[in-house]
């Protein structure tokens, strides 16, 4: 057997490239996971709502996200839909796809909280005279949010790193840098073990963040804690 | 047959002479699907009184509670609560009807995820849109009838099943409702805590509350409750004030009930 | 120019076998390695916790693309001249074992504690309650989560594709490079992944039901 000998001097010249990769993938998780939370959210109240027909649109279209891979949603975005006249650029391109795929989970595990909450919550609101709206916003899907945050956030940091399928459009984002880096300077190895600690930082990272979000969104969590 | 005609004795908290029953609850039926659960009951309740629902499990004693209440939809009858028709497809009168009756559940049914002051002012600030500050007053004031001032700030969770059901008192009490519907509100409380709940519908009926509970607490049906209304198999079988009717039921299966130590 | 037609839908279709037995070479690696995971979680022994904790924390923090290229290159850089495939299951099983392993931790964890209490009274080792007592009650638990993850599974063998092992997503790039029919091409793979995966999710539905209904 051969042996190795490890060279990491490339980081030299090339860290910025890489802090530039993880800012990117930064900025297209984020945005994703933003805009994906609202379609989520949406999507889940049309899941659990009366409208047979809209309910079973969304269950299509869960249904659909969840059985197939990413990286062919993201190739039937980014090749396909241009050839039926969409054309966009490659972040756009990624942002679309990760924001379906997203809104997909996420809609499914916000339904789970929506249909956690007891038939006796919504009958004692209604008794104090909250109107549907009332009731839906506060003691439906609040707490239903609130009830499955935890897997939200799990879900959402699986998607910043699912999100480094999307180097192979070539969006702009850590794993696309890491492929240029490599193809210069020839340390392929050592190159993706950095780039692997970059992506474990950002899963701590993004762990952090949306935890803080969740302190400050959803009161009982920070009071009860002590 | 009318409470009062059953009742023969005035009650002890005197009722307004000539004014209409706040309740009137007309030959009441109510099926689920195939089931008949109420088979043409009819009620009425005065200002001011504290009537005590008790009869066996299944005889339709919460569903009465829901249909006065709008949960549930009434097939047949009528009911009327403070002179208003109650029906579940008209808003308005739903509407008027929250504002008027309050409802307490065997559960609590508190918000979970809302502390216990939040809990109180929901609706103060949601439905009656009084001010952060208004609300918070009332809610405190509320918090003490219940002797629970201390607990504003914690959580549902963090309360005994005892003060989580004087909180949900004090959260319906906060909307200054004129009726009270308490559907057995001390049957998941350990015996050494139904105590504090008891006293503090006690202390509501002296204040002059009215107040209609479906209990197994006979021992406080009796001693507190102006009348006592048994109901059997979806009708109102038996009613009248407590000293008569647990000395002498007129019908076996009153009897029954009775001696079966429920 | 060459359209989508049956010829490239019947490579397409030939393709997924390749998918499919990927998957399944992921599936039976990853789950030994991930049993193990899931009772060293479980240990009594400290550092067998830590570690394979940290191995699980460092795998699902890691973009299996990420691992995939790893796996790659460290196979190269031992001088071996492998096969995508190697390289391809090697990635698969290091992260099916450490998803596996943690979910197979949460059914261990959820059998009664009682169970464990009740069969050291009648004698038995650790070695033997696991055997008898605790792993098949963990293992009625884990059906439904584990069918559930098969999906997981097959979907992510498309990420091979980016080391030019041919399944089907590869399989489909290929199709497209000759029809220039990317829309018509990547539905179709899609469709083959779906009647792949799909018939998973309802078992795995079906599954918890089940498992619901029991208790
Ligand atoms: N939502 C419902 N659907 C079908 N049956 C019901 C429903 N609610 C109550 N029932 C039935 O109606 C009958 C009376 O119930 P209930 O009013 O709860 O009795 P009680 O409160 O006196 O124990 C019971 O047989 C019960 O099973
Ligand atoms: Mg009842």
């Amino acid at each position: 057997m051969l042996s190795y000998s490890f060279d990491f001097s490339f980081l030299l010249t090339t860290w910025p490239a890489f802090m530039r990769g993880a800012w990117q993938t930064i900025l297209l998780a984020g945005t994703s996971i933003a805009i994906g939370f609202f379609v989520a959210l949406i999507c889940a109240i049309i899941r659990s709502g009366k409208n047979k027909l809209a309910s079973g649109l969304v269950g299509v279209y869960v249904e659909v996200i969840r059985n197939t891979p990413l990286l062919v949603q993201i190739f039937i975005v980014y090749f396909g839909l241009p050839s039926i006249g969409l054309r966009m650029s490659a972040e756009t391109a990624a942002v679309i796809a990760l924001v379906i795929n997203t809104g997909a989970y996420g809609s499914e595990i916000i339904r789970a909280g929506i249909e956690s909450i007891a038939k006796g919550q919504l009958e004692a609101a209604e008794c104090l005279g909250l109107n549907k709206f009332q009731v839906y916003w506060h003691i439906i899907l609040i707490p239903a949010v609130e009830r499955v945050y935890p897997a939200l956030s799990s879900q959402f940091v699986l998607l910043m790193l699912s999100s480094s399928i999307t180097s192979q459009i070539s969006a702009q984002e850590l794993t696309a840098e890491a492929n240029l880096i490599q193809s210069e300077t020839f340390r392929s190895f050592e190159v993706y073990l950095i780039v692997a600690a970059i992506y474990l930082a950002l899963s701590v990272l993004f762990r952090v963040v949306l935890w803080a979000i969740g302190e400050v969104a959803f009161v009982r969590r920070r009071k009860l804690r002590t | 047959m009318s409470v009062n005609e059953a009742a023969g004795t005035r009650p002890r908290n005197e009722a307004v002479p000539g004014a209409e029953p706040i309740i009137v609850v007309d030959s009441v039926s109510k099926s689920f699907g195939p089931l008949q659960v109420l088979h043409g009951v009819s009620l009425e309740i005065e200002r001011g009184t504290m009537v005590a629902i008790v009869g066996r499990s299944g005889s339709g004693k919460s569903t009465l509670l829901r249909c006065i209440n709008a949960l549930e939809e009434i097939n047949g009858g009528t009911i009327k609560v403070c002179g208003h028709m109650v029906s579940m497809s008209d808003r308005a009168s739903v509407k008027r009807l929250r504002s008027e009756v309050g409802m307490v559940f065997q559960s609590y049914n508190l918000f979970p995820h809302l502390n216990v002051l939040r809990n109180i002012t929901l609706a103060l600030t949601a439905v009656q849109k009084k001010s952060r500050a208004d609300a918070d007053a009332i809610a405190h004031k509320v918090l003490g009838l219940v002797g629970l001032a201390d607990k504003a700030e914690a959580f549902p969770e963090q309360l005994s099943g005892g003060q989580a059901q004087r909180v949900a008192i004090a959260r319906s009490l906060a909307l200054s409702p004129k009726v009270l519907l308490f559907d057995e509100v001390t049957s998941a409380l350990d015996p050494e805590l139904t105590g504090e709940v008891l006293k503090v519908m006690e202390d509501l009926a002296r204040d002059g509350m009215t107040m209609v509970l479906v209990t197994h607490e006979m021992a406080f049906a009796r001693r507190v409750a102006d009348i006592v209304v048994f109901m059997h198999q979806g009708k109102v079988w038996e009613a009248g004030p407590p000293a008569e009717l647990f000395a002498d039921p007129k019908t076996p299966e009153l009897r029954q009930f009775l001696s079966s130590g429920l | 120019m060459i359209t989508f037609s049956s010829t490239h839908l019947i490579y397409l279709i030939e393709a997924a076998r390749w998918t499919l037995l990927l998957s399944v070479l992921a599936f039976i690696g990853g789950g030994i390695l991930g049993l193990v995971l899931a009772l060293g979680r479980v240990s009594e022994h400290k550092p067998l916790r830590w570690l394979s904790a940290a191995y699980i924390q460092i795998i699902q923090g890691t973009p299996l693309l990420v691992v995939l290229f790893l796996s790659y290159f460290g196979l190269s850089i031992l001088g071996l001249d492998i096969p995508p495939i190697a390289a391809a299951g090697l990635s698969l099983t290091l992260y099916t074992s450490a998803f596996l392993g943690e979910i197979w931790r949460g059914c261990i964890l959820s059998v009664p504690k009682t169970q464990w209490e009740a069969s050291n009274c009648i004698g038995l080792s650790r070695a033997q309650q696991y055997r008898y007592v605790i792993l098949p009650q963990a293992a009625r638990i884990a059906i439904p989560p584990t069918v559930g993850f098969m999906v997981q599974i097959i979907k992510n063998t498309s990420i091979t594709s980016i080391i030019g092992f041919v399944e089907l997503a590869r399989a489909g790039q290929i199709v497209n490079n000759s029809t220039f029919q990317p829309f018509i091409t990547f539905v179709f793979v899609a469709i083959i992944y779906f009647a792949m995966c799909y018939p998973l999710s309802l078992a795995s539905r079906h599954f918890e039901r089940k498992l619901n209904v029991g208790k």
